[in-house]
């Protein structure tokens, strides 16, 4: 049974403390694909246990903003980043950074659900494995981080069955704890309910929730409903002229949907274009 | 609207006409079909004919060739020899040529290997047995089966790097990012996760690739170039399948030409069953 809990207004959000701890910092981003500009000037401060959604129009740099974060950018050949994107004050953009614990610090949910062919315990047991924990750390690792995505009673009998017979709201799930198992600070979700049904978008959105006490997330959603669900605070991006992307607006969510300051962010959030 | 009008005015006569037409195609494919897979059907059916009443020759599979005019005698000899000039040809190209596959499709990207590949699979056969001649047996002053596995490893080569890469490349990107993102070193993501999930394909391209060698003759002509004595020292010259079939079939005495024609039923089997193998393995790894 999966109990369907509505929380589009009744969560109370901290959204008045804007003056929580920030921890992932971006500055003047700009982002080139060749010579192509797909970033112009991009700035956004990530606040710690908070949930930042970036929201706008398709082909507006969401993903591309979501993606340098943990510098999953320099898997695409022929990319350039510039600016700063300060993570607990150290930038991740340059040079210096060790990009593998960057990522074990700045984990990922994809767009589609990306388990490994490989059982649903290796899944979850592949990073604590990579890091050399102990067998016995390995397994209470695996079982808290089934437990953190609500897996845990569905899965515990079958761990040793392949992952790719879940359903695709349970391999997200599987890979969300996949990713937690690793321990990171931030949590980046590229639209990470655009392939599932409603109530396995739900679940994840309740999970978020529970998560927020003790990770921080950014979520690229081109739901607009679920960025007023879920999110303390939004940003939102639009093209500029020259078809970069740029953050028109950032500010906490009830802010950004009801009070917005720019006539842009207006236009989209009231549905006259996007 | 101009469309919808002709197909409108025509709109009665059409049905007829599609159905003729989807006849005449649909017996030209079956035509097709049977143009290419009727020739192979004869040419097995040929080879079972003519090879099994020397197949069920007693100590056709236990017995060393007998000397020329003596009657009976087997194939022992080339069944070894085949064996073990193929296993260690193996133990050589796919490891190599799994991680040049490897290389390509995760950290290459380049041409230089495309196009050398591409040559190596295009070489004519014989071209390996020169190669394995002037390398092995010219440096090493005798004939061996050794020379015969490097030769065939040599043809096996561009044939699993293929596989492997084109195995590799099927692996959905979300997969390595998904291992990048927890951290991971790309070379761990290469070898735990990229490669377990194409080895369907990268053990069946190793097992087409030691079919094919196993039937190979020109590669052996004057590098293993056959041995009537039952041994198994790689240093030593040794039999294969393929040189009793090429040998046997030019001799005149009926027992050996028997022989041939058996020899070369077991090479298909062999083959046969090789591919089976591949394709089985393919089916078990997909679930």
């Amino acid at each position: 049974m999966i109990s369907i809990r509505m929380q589009t207004e009744a969560a109370p959000r901290a959204v008045q403390d804007g003056d929580a701890e920030i921890k992932l910092d971006a500055r003047h981003v700009n982002f080139f694909y060749g010579d192509f500009q797909a970033l112009h000037d991009a700035a956004l401060s990530v606040r710690a246990r908070r949930i930042t959604a970036l929201i706008g129009p398709s082909g507006c740099g969401k993903t591309t903003f979501l993606r340098i974060f943990n510098r999953m950018h320099d898997l695409t050949p022929g990319t350039r980043a510039t600016g700063e994107v300060l993570l607990d004050g150290h930038n991740v953009l340059s040079s210096d950074t060790d990009v593998i614990r960057l990522r074990r610090q700045v984990g990922m949910l994809f767009q589609r659900p990306n388990p490994f062919p490989k059982s649903i315990f290796d899944n979850v047991a592949y990073g604590p494995h990579m890091l050399g924990w102990s067998k016995a750390r390995i397994n209470q690792v695996v079982e808290e981080s089934l437990k953190d995505t609500g897996l845990w009673d569905e899965v515990k009998t079958r761990l040793h069955r392949s992952a790719l017979n879940l359903s695709g709201g349970q391999q997200q799930r599987l890979c969300l704890a996949r990713a937690l198992a690793v321990e990171p600070q931030v949590i980046l979700m590229d639209e990470p309910a655009s392939a599932l049904d409603p109530i396995a978008t739900l679940r994840i959105e309740e999970l978020m929730q529970d998560l927020k006490q003790r990770y921080t997330i950014v979520i690229v959603t081109h739901n607009m409903q679920q960025a007023a669900r879920v999110s303390d605070f939004t940003a939102f991006m639009l093209m500029n002229e020259k078809r970069a992307g740029e953050v028109i607006e950032y500010g906490p969510t009830d802010d950004i949907f009801n009070r917005p300051k720019d006539s842009r962010t207006e236009d989209y959030i009231t549905g006259r274009f996007g | 609207m101009a469309v919808y009008g002709i197909g409108a005015d025509r709109g009665m006569s059409r049905p007829m006409v599609r159905i003729l037409i989807d006849r005449f195609f649909g017996a030209l494919i079956v035509l097709s079909v049977m143009m290419a897979a009727i020739p192979v059907l004869v040419l097995l059916l040929f080879v079972v004919i003519k090879g099994l009443p020397g197949l069920l020759t007693p100590g056709f599979f236990t017995d060393p060739p007998f000397p020329q005019g003596v009657p009976g005698g087997g194939v022992f000899n080339a069944i070894i020899g085949t064996l073990e000039i193929v296993v260690i040809g193996s133990l050589l190209a796919v490891p190599i040529g799994s991680l040049i596959g490897i290389f390509l499709s995760e950290y290459g990207r380049n041409q230089t290997g495309d196009v050398i590949s591409d040559v190596l699979t295009g070489l004519p056969s014989i071209a390996f047995g020169i190669f394995g001649y002037t390398v092995v047996v010219l440096t090493t002053h005798h004939f061996s089966a050794i020379s015969a596995s490097i030769a065939l490893a040599v043809l096996m080569l561009p044939v699993i790097l293929r596989a492997t890469e084109s195995a590799l490349l099927l692996v959905p990107q979300s997969l390595r990012e998904a291992g990048l993102a927890l951290g991971a070193p790309r070379w761990r993501v290469t070898l735990e996760i990229v490669v377990p999930a194409a080895l369907g394909g990268i053990v069946t391209g190793a097992l087409l690739a030691m079919a094919r060698a196993a039937g190979e003759t020109a590669p052996l002509l004057f590098t293993a170039f056959g041995n009537d004595i039952v041994q198994t020292n790689p240093f030593q010259p040794m039999g294969a399948l393929s040189l009793t079939v090429f040998r046997n079939a030019l001799v005149p005495y009926n027992n050996l030409q028997d022989q041939a024609w058996a020899a070369a039923l077991l090479l298909v089997m062999l083959v046969a069953a090789t591919n089976i193998l591949a394709r089985l393995y393919v089916r078990r790894s997909q679930h």
